[in-house]
């Protein structure tokens, strides 16, 4: 017996309806899960005082420097070449074998596992290079995590500026440099700006990556050579080594609460900017 | 001088610029490859592939079980994410009012920022009891690091998707409607047959990242030595392999440790290779 068009069409919507309600169900559960166990720990003294006992007792200080360290070391070394990349990729030269090859590299670094760049950050940065367990060393290897994304976001933010503002410019007796500095790269600052913000929460999130190359300590860094533990890497060992649950819950709403509002704000920028380019 | 010559000089220094991803690929891949080959030919790379003997302190490397752990967890993640995150883009792309869909999909892609041991968190309090619970076994298991990893790529997987749907023209869609075709038979039969290598390409995608995914993997797959024999077994998979020992090991199990990088390596650039070569034939296919 074959169904009728219609009926079909009654169960396909129907299952579909589970499946996404289900799906963004699941995921809000998931966050909503989070917060509600661990906001009643997060306290002003659990955030700005130093873990005691191995992190069963105190706080995340040390870690929220070390992470916030950490990421912006990452995206200062980042996003300056990811926007030369961009720029050189739209701006100074023409599609051919060489963009092609230039973009297959930032395609293929954006899928390699965090886990191989952490073997490779360990063998390179940590032990070749001498910088031990270190946060410039954890800085590096992210940073070429998150390259891909910035140059990414980058080239369409270039590439969404009209072309009527570079024949302005050149009309105007503008040379290419100028061109690109004084006006494209301004009226693109915003789809530039998304790019990072959405690096920075990449780096937050990150946990593999930073445990092979900025070690695990739990002291306060002091300086860019010293071994740190981020809080993803911290809310792993409570949790995997049955430290203290209050706390991990504590950490992970730390962890959840800032990657949403970096990852909200993101996005806000990204709706003014295609809103104005609208 | 010249501005000729200065625009010269400064391509070519944006140019050198720019070989920065490629070769930071070719460094990676270099010292990688440098580290885990050697001892991957002195064992023998069909005995290291294909052996299930996994005794670092014996000289011992077989890692045939983890790879097989690594295939059965990514292939029920596939089966979780894949279904549920091409739901969720048709539901978004077709069936949703264009006011909910504005609602819904930038709240998927917030959900893509989680970490992903907050996912493997989840996982240990509730899914790993209640399926130890219910369905027996030690509650670690391929089945467990499945559903974990079907939820970490789902938002991945729905919001390249929903591009791929969305970049189908709307004639497509008026066209079939015109004809008298039901909003499903549209769907099924014209919106998704134009968008399939795009979909492909989100599923693949997301495969490269459950492949990948380290820390929710150890959290919940129990990282026992053995061959699973069925989904409510405890596995290994190749990163948790080198997560889990790379903090003591030294010598030839530290090489053998890089050598199970340099076979995820293999596997993560044909899913990536894979990936490309679909989108762009879509691409090309578009464009004309």
């Amino acid at each position: 017996m074959r169904l009728s068009p219609s009926v079909t069409q009654r169960i396909a919507v129907t299952i579909l309806w589970t499946l996404a309600g289900a799906t963004v169900g699941v995921l809000l559960f998931i966050v909503a899960f989070i917060l509600v166990q661990g906001m009643p720990h997060v306290t002003w003294e659990f955030l700005t005082q130093a873990p005691r006992s191995m992190g069963r007792e105190g706080g995340i200080f040390p870690m929220i420097v070390g992470t916030l360290w950490e990421a912006a070391l990452a995206v200062m070394i980042a996003a300056p070449v990811g926007v030369v990349t961009a720029i050189y990729l739209t701006e100074y030269t023409r599609e051919g074998r060489l963009t092609q090859v230039i973009r297959f590299g930032a395609d293929c670094l954006a899928g390699i596992p965090s886990i191989i760049f952490g073997l490779f950050g360990f063998v390179f940065f940590v032990i070749t290079l001498g910088m031990g367990f270190s946060i410039i060393a954890g800085a590096l290897t992210l940073a070429l995590m998150v390259l891909p994304t910035i140059i990414r976001t980058s080239e369409e933010a270039i590439r969404a500026v009209p072309r009527s503002y570079r024949d302005v410019s050149y009309g105007l007796g503008a040379t290419r440099w100028d061109m690109v500095t004084k006006v494209v790269l301004r009226s693109a600052m915003p789809g530039i700006g998304t790019g990072i913000v959405l690096s920075i929460g990449r780096c937050f999130s990150e946990t593999a990556a930073v445990m092979l190359t900025s070690g695990s300590a739990l002291r306060m860094p002091t300086s860019a050579f010293d071994s740190t533990r981020t809080l993803a890497l911290h809310f792993f060992l409570l949790a995997r080594e049955g430290i203290s649950m209050p706390k991990a819950y504590a950490t992970a709403s730390v962890l959840i609460v800032a990657i949403l509002a970096i990852n909200l704000c993101a996005y806000w920028v990204m709706r003014r900017f295609v809103a104005k380019v609208r | 001088m010249k501005e000729a010559t200065k625009d010269k000089c400064i391509s070519l220094i944006l140019l050198a610029v720019a070989m920065s991803a490629i070769s930071g690929l070719a460094v990676i891949t270099a010292f990688i490859f440098k580290e885990g080959l050697p001892i991957m030919f002195r064992v023998g790379v069909g005995k290291f592939l294909f052996s299930s003997d996994w005794y670092p302190q014996e000289g011992s490397f077989g890692i045939f079980p983890m790879i097989i752990g690594s295939l059965a967890v990514t292939i029920g993640a596939m089966l979780i994410g894949g279904s549920l995150g091409l739901g969720c883009a048709i539901v978004l792309t077709q069936f949703c009012p264009p006011r909910l869909a504005a609602l819904l999909k930038p709240c998927i892609e917030l959900l893509a920022g989680i970490p992903s041991v907050v996912y493997g968190f989840i996982g240990v309090v509730i899914l790993v009891p209640a399926i130890a619970e219910y369905l027996g076994g030690p509650g670690l298991s391929v089945l467990a690091a499945s559903v974990v990893l079907g939820v970490m790529v789902l938002p991945t997987v729905t919001s390249i998707s929903v591009d791929a749907i969305q970049a189908v023209p709307r004639a497509y869609r008026e066209g079939s409607i015109a004809l008298g075709a039901t909003q499903w038979q549209t769907t099924h039969m014209v919106i998704l047959k134009a968008a399939w290598s795009g979909i492909v390409a989100a599923i693949i995608l997301g495969m490269g990242r459950a492949v990948g995914e380290t820390m929710a993997v150890i959290m919940v797959a129990g990282n026992t030595l053995d061959l699973p024999g069925g989904i409510l077994d405890p596995v290994r998979t190749l990163t948790s392999n080198i997560a889990l020992e790379m903090g003591y090991a030294a010598g030839e199990h530290r090489q053998a440790l890089f050598a199970t990088g340099v076979t995820l390596f293999v596997i993560i650039m044909a899913l990536n290779i894979l990936a490309l070569t679909v989108s762009r034939r879509r691409a090309r296919r578009v464009g004309a």
